[in-house]
């Protein structure tokens, strides 16, 4: 078998296939909360319902796609120059810390200071956790794909080390957590009443400028050249190692704000287990969305809305939540393959 | 020889082959027979279909229409491995080989069931080096392929096909890397095989190889079988005229009236990376108004000094001068500031983005400055207008500036890379290879360009592994050999053997005959 | 240093070396073979997870000890086999398809627990591999304790080197697969499928990978949990860059990180291990294998086809 390009796909194979990915996913899906006992229409029904079926779950599935925005932003960035940043777990870990670090009363500023700088600060120490293995890459050719998902280990240890010792709540009863955010910290609710924060603004306006970085600056279009063919930029005089150090502080920035927004949007304080793997989620809403920063925003809110539909149904059905996982994982692997088929076609013999 | 003896001797018969791409016929009712003991020139210029027709036979592809057949049996299509256990061998123009295997390793690859344990090792090299012996291909077995030069790289190609006894044996522009004496050594190889009774295919486009080692010439044009003809019945112009189509007219020269000396490297030297030789305390001058050739066989520094010229080396030590003043900070961005065009060597590599548009591949080189950006924010309506400027001026045939570089044919997207570096009228040129894989079309078309900036007054540098391009095409010819630069020989005053004997190493004194 | 001095001289340390050290010589094999071929699996991780579960559940169902290993080793194939036909057919980031396998080989193994033991707070035990000691061998003084009584497991791993080894040195097949991996043309000039030999190693490896995390639940901890692979993949990867892609090599790496993870673990049990945080000692490993990495990286031979694809007929 071997692959064909086609010059220009038809509208039916750019969207065929994209659909035919989605529908083996739900059918996947369906198969597995049949494997578990229950109703698999049931089931995607309690999904569907648990992630919008109500105001309430809508908010919920915003609340937990800002993050998702985040990191998803973060794994675009890095993806599309062909920096492969799988660490975006310790950057979001790396940008809580700092909130936690200005937001817990050593600035006893007013909102409209303190935001900005715990915002800042936060950014610059994601940025710094993968500039890392940034510069390892582009001074001694390190792989930054082990190298990030190693220090994902370190830097979670690194925070347990910190809630276990300088950073424990004394008033935490003894659990690993940080004391609380003052007041000024805490980004409000956008509406009184409702349930979701200004991160989720903030993640959109990420969103935003990370598009228009890409579409009309000259770092976008550097970025775009030394992903699609680095040896190419360099002949063109792209300074390629200077283009991924700033991927790199961009990409790191961005997951870091991602740790800022639960901690002061959220949480309030930082625990252990802020993040359930939203740094991996990340790669998955980055390639659903085709590495496109706007698409980004549609596909973290899709994810979110299967964590938290999933969720939901566990409760009410008794599938285990990991089928949203495992549907995601699908929904990855089958859209890679979909877009690929959307580009060439396959001929046997 | 009766002509039912000849019928006897037939070892490869192809019969009416047609394939299609598409709307675009590559074969077109292609026969061709091959007999016991001879060598058959397989002529025609880029795209003319003999790589295609190689490819069925290899099993690579299937032909829509026609058939093969290998001593007298018929020829299962689409298996790659049946023309290989038939006895057919190839040599294709890029080597298959592994670099970081050994000699034997690559010889060995693929010759035994792979699930079979338990090897007679001694015996195997001894095979090896028998052969070598026998048809004059010294190689040592031991050796790891990444180290060898490209004319031992084809022994091991050639080796490859004799260790599985191949009896037929086709070779894809086996002479395009070679210097003029290894090419001698090639068709005496050719010749002891002949007259052991093995058959050979020689593709090429080389219309004076052909003549010397062929029995009985093929001319491929467009798909089609265009001629016939015995070796001893015709002559060069003859087959020039059926390669082309018409009559094919040599570039006209004007005499170059050489200025000043717009670029100069005084004893330069520069890294080695790997295998690949930097230059050593090389001296070169490229005068304004003058095409300097640079010829050599692949490997010796030619990728050392284009990288130094083109700003993505920098020199360890001496000096490089650009318009009487000495190069300080020098990188891609510094050189073509100098007014460098640069045509690189490999144009899907390193000349152009495969998944950017036109106008996106069109300002690679020049998309941080005005009228293209402005403090770091790109203005995309003059890129477009530059990009619609080059289509127009160096006509690229395309749907238009938004279109993916990658569906542009070789010659096209040459034409874009030629007009990019062009458009500012630059003083000094550098084309490394600028024709490599282009149609006869589209190297006129380059050529042509090339001459006129000569003409202009560029100082233009010309690298190639073609000497008869080389000899065409330059006022002044130097040749590199491991890192180290000839003299300058003006037009006409070397020959081709001269040079060949300089791209072999001889002149250089003082150690260059360690190979 | 004495403290240091004491542990290295102890039998049971080197026995715990050995027995650190065999589920990543198992996976670092794997994977080894994927790259040596021309593909980087990083579905490693969570292969190992499946390959855990797996193992352990087939013993906990009532199944023999090997049969869990084999069960473990086809649910490792199985995942291989997707990730092979996407990467080498289809050619798809390898990348993207091997954290899109870790992902779904660790919730397909989530999920599955869950099904099995819904109510199950503490995962059961299973009764696992056993130590056998080697007549003679494990009378030798200091290591030969250590080294030859072990479980069977162990001696597989260590067996396999010198297989695989010779597999890949000494016969047409190894000889095939490191050309894919350094020259796939070459492959394809002599009419041998780049795609087959690729998937094949894939598959294999992937199988290996498996393997290796059925030691943890079979012959090391006796019981399955989550993150109980807790990176190791991630460090084999570092092993194979480590052991420059010769088997021999990542043993002696695989080795040298059990040396150092073991001591990390006694020395949490001394004065110096009361001073200090514990999660310093449990980063070590993480910044060990980065630290390797940092300083191989200029000399290791990569494949040189590693993460090339092969699609002959693109034009």
């Amino acid at each position: 078998m071997r692959l064909e390009t086609v010059a220009n796909p038809s509208l039916a194979r750019t969207l065929g296939f994209p659909l035919i990915a989605l529908a083996a996913t739900v059918v996947l899906g369906s198969l597995l909360a049949m494997l578990a006992g229950a109703d698999p229409f049931a089931t995607l029904g309690l999904i569907v319902r648990g992630a919008a079926g109500s105001q309430f779950a809508l908010l919920e599935t915003l609340n937990r796609a800002t993050p998702l925005i985040f990191t998803g932003l973060a794994v675009a960035v890095a993806f599309r120059a062909r920096l492969w940043n799988i660490g975006a777990e310790a950057q979001l870990y790396a940008g809580a810390i700092l909130t936690v670090l200005l937001g817990t009363g050593a600035l006893e500023w007013p909102s409209a200071a303190l935001w900005p700088v715990m915002a800042g600060a936060a950014m610059l120490a994601g940025a710094l956790v993968l500039l890392g293995p940034a510069v390892l890459k582009v001074r001694f050719g390190v792989d930054e794909v082990v190298t990030t998902l190693l220090f994902n280990f370190v830097v979670l240890l690194f925070v347990s080390m910190l809630l276990e010792g300088p950073m424990k709540d004394p008033m935490g009863m003894g659990w690993p957590q940080s004391p609380r955010l003052i007041a000024e910290a805490r980004l409000p609710r956008i509406v009184d009443g409702l349930r979701l924060h200004w991160g989720f603004a903030l993640a959109i306006i990420a969103a935003l400028i990370v598009w228009v970085i890409e579409a009309r600056t000259t770092l976008g279009y550097e970025m775009r050249a030394v992903g699609l063919n680095r040896q190419a930029a360099e002949f063109a005089g792209i300074p390629v190692g200077r283009v991924i150090l700033k991927t790199a502080l961009l990409s790191g920035g961005l997951a870091a704000l991602a740790g800022f927004s639960e901690v002061a949007g959220l949480k309030g304080n930082l625990t252990l287990d802020i993040s359930p793997g939203f740094g991996y989620t990340g790669i998955i809403v980055a390639m659903l969305a085709l590495l496109n920063p706007l698409g980004v925003v549609v596909s973290a809110i899709f994810v979110a809305g299967v964590f938290v539909g999933a969720d939901s149904m566990s409760r009410a059905a008794g599938v285990p939540t990991y089928i949203a996982d495992i549907m995601l994982a699908t929904a990855l692997l089958t859209m890679v393959l979909a877009i690929a088929l959307t580009r060439f076609r396959v001929r046997w013999g | 020889m009766s002509d039912e003896q000849r019928a006897q001797d037939v070892v490869l018969r192809l019969d009416g082959i047609t394939k299609r791409f598409g709307a675009l016929t590559a074969n077109d009712a292609v026969s061709l027979t091959l007999h016991r003991g001879e060598v058959v020139a397989l002529l025609g210029e880029n795209g003319a279909g003999k790589t295609t027709l190689m490819n069925i036979l290899f099993g690579h592809y299937t032909a829509d229409e026609g058939s093969v057949e290998l001593f007298g049996q018929p020829l299962p299509p689409g298996n790659p491995r049946a023309a290989l256990a038939a006895g057919v061998g190839m040599v294709h123009q890029h080597f298959t080989l592994a670099d970081n295997l050994s000699v034997m390793e690559n010889i060995l690859l693929g010759t035994r069931p792979l699930w079979k344990i338990g090897f007679d090792r001694a015996a195997a090299r001894a095979r090896i080096v028998q052969l070598a012996r026998d048809f004059g291909l010294a190689v040592v077995p031991e050796h790891r392929v990444g180290n060898l030069s490209v004319g031992e790289r084809q022994r091991v190609e050639i080796l490859k096909a004799l260790y599985r006894d191949a009896r037929i044996l086709i070779l894809d522009e086996p002479t395009a890397v070679l210097t003029p004496q290894e090419t001698d050594a090639l068709f005496a190889t050719l010749r002891k095989m002949v007259a052991q009774g093995l058959s050979v295919v020689f593709i090429s486009h080389k219309l004076h190889e052909v003549m010397a080692i062929s029995s009985r010439v093929a001319v491929l044009r467009h798909g089609k079988l265009v001629g016939e003809v015995a070796t001893s019945q015709t002559d060069r112009r003859q087959l020039a005229d059926l390669m082309v189509g018409a009559e094919v007219s040599p570039p006209e020269l004007r005499p170059a009236s050489p200025g000043p000396a717009l670029l100069t490297l005084k004893a330069v030297s520069t890294a080695d990376h790997g295998n690949a030789p930097g230059l050593k305390a090389l001296d070169l001058a490229l005068h304004a108004g003058q095409i300097t050739g640079l010829a050599g066989v692949s490997g010796n520094g030619q990728s050392a000094l284009a990288d130094l010229i083109g700003g993505l080396e920098r020199p360890l030590s001496g000096a490089l001068v650009l318009h009487g003043e000495t190069a300080r900070q020098w990188s891609p961005r510094a050189a073509m500031a100098a007014g460098i065009a640069r045509i690189p060597e490999d144009r899907h590599k390193t000349g152009t983005i495969a998944d950017f548009n036109l106008t996106e591949n069109a300002i690679l080189e020049r998309y941080a400055q005005a009228p293209f950006a402005h403090r770091g924010w790109m203005d995309w309506r003059a890129a477009r207008d530059f990009a619609a400027r080059v289509i127009e001026r160096y006509d690229v045939r395309c749907p238009g500036p938004e279109t993916r570089i990658r569906l542009l044919s070789g010659g096209n997207m040459q034409k874009l890379i030629l007009g990019r570096a062009m458009e500012d009228a630059p003083r000094i040129i550098l084309a490394n290879q600028p024709v490599r894989g282009l149609d006869i079309g589209a190297i006129s078309f380059v050529h042509g360009e090339l001459l006129a900036a000569r003409d202009r007054g560029a100082a233009i540098l010309l690298i190639s592994e073609d000497l008869d391009e080389i000899m065409a095409l330059s006022d002044v010819i130097h040749v590199i050999y491991e890192g180290r630069l000839s003299p300058a020989f003006a037009r006409g005053t070397a020959s081709a053997s001269d040079l060949g004997g300089w791209m072999a190493g001889h002149g250089f004194g003082g150690g260059a005959h360690a190979a | 240093m004495a403290e240091i001095i004491d542990i290295l001289l102890s039998t049971s340390f080197w026995a715990a070396v050995i027995r650190i050290a065999s589920p990543l010589i198992f996976a670092t094999l794997g994977e080894l073979i994927c790259e040596r071929a021309g593909v980087l699996n990083l579905g490693i991780e969570g292969i190992m997870v499946a390959g855990a579960f797996a193992g352990w559940m087939t013993v906990y169902s009532g199944g023999g000890l090997w049969t869990g290993v084999a069960i473990a080793m086809a649910a490792g194939m199985l995942f291989g086999l997707l990730h092979g036909t996407l990467t080498v057919p289809f050619s798809l980031s390898q990348h993207v398809v091997g954290l899109g396998i870790t992902l779904l080989a660790t919730s397909a193994t989530y999920f599955a627990y869950r099904l099995a033991l819904p109510e199950v707070d503490t995962p059961p035990r299973i009764e696992a591999f056993e130590r056998s000691a080697i007549p003679f061998l494990s009378d030798l003084p200091v290591v030969g304790h250590a080294l030859f009584t072990q479980t069977p497991l162990t001696y597989l791993a260590f067996a396999l080197v010198v297989v695989v080894s010779l597999v890949l040195y000494r016969t047409p097949l190894g000889l095939a697969l490191r050309a894919a991996g350094e020259s796939p043309s070459a492959v394809a000039a002599q009419g041998l499928s780049v795609t087959g030999i690729r998937m094949g190693a894939v598959i294999v490896g992937s199988g290996l990978m498996a393997v290796g995390g059925a030691f943890l639940t079979m012959s090391a901890f006796n019981s399955f949990f989550f993150e109980m692979v807790n990176g190791r993949g991630w460090i084999c990867i570092a092993l194979v860059v480590f052991g420059a892609w010769m088997p021999g090599k990542a043993l002696l790496g695989a080795v040298l990180f059990g040396i150092f993870d073991g001591l990390q673990i006694r020395l949490q049990q001394t004065e110096l291990g009361a001073d200090v945080p514990y999660q310093v000692f449990l980063m070590m490993p993480f910044l060990l294998s980065i630290l390797a990495l940092v300083v191989m990286s200029r000399r290791a031979s990569v494949p040189a086809a590693l993460m090339v694809t092969f699609n002959k007929g693109e034009r």
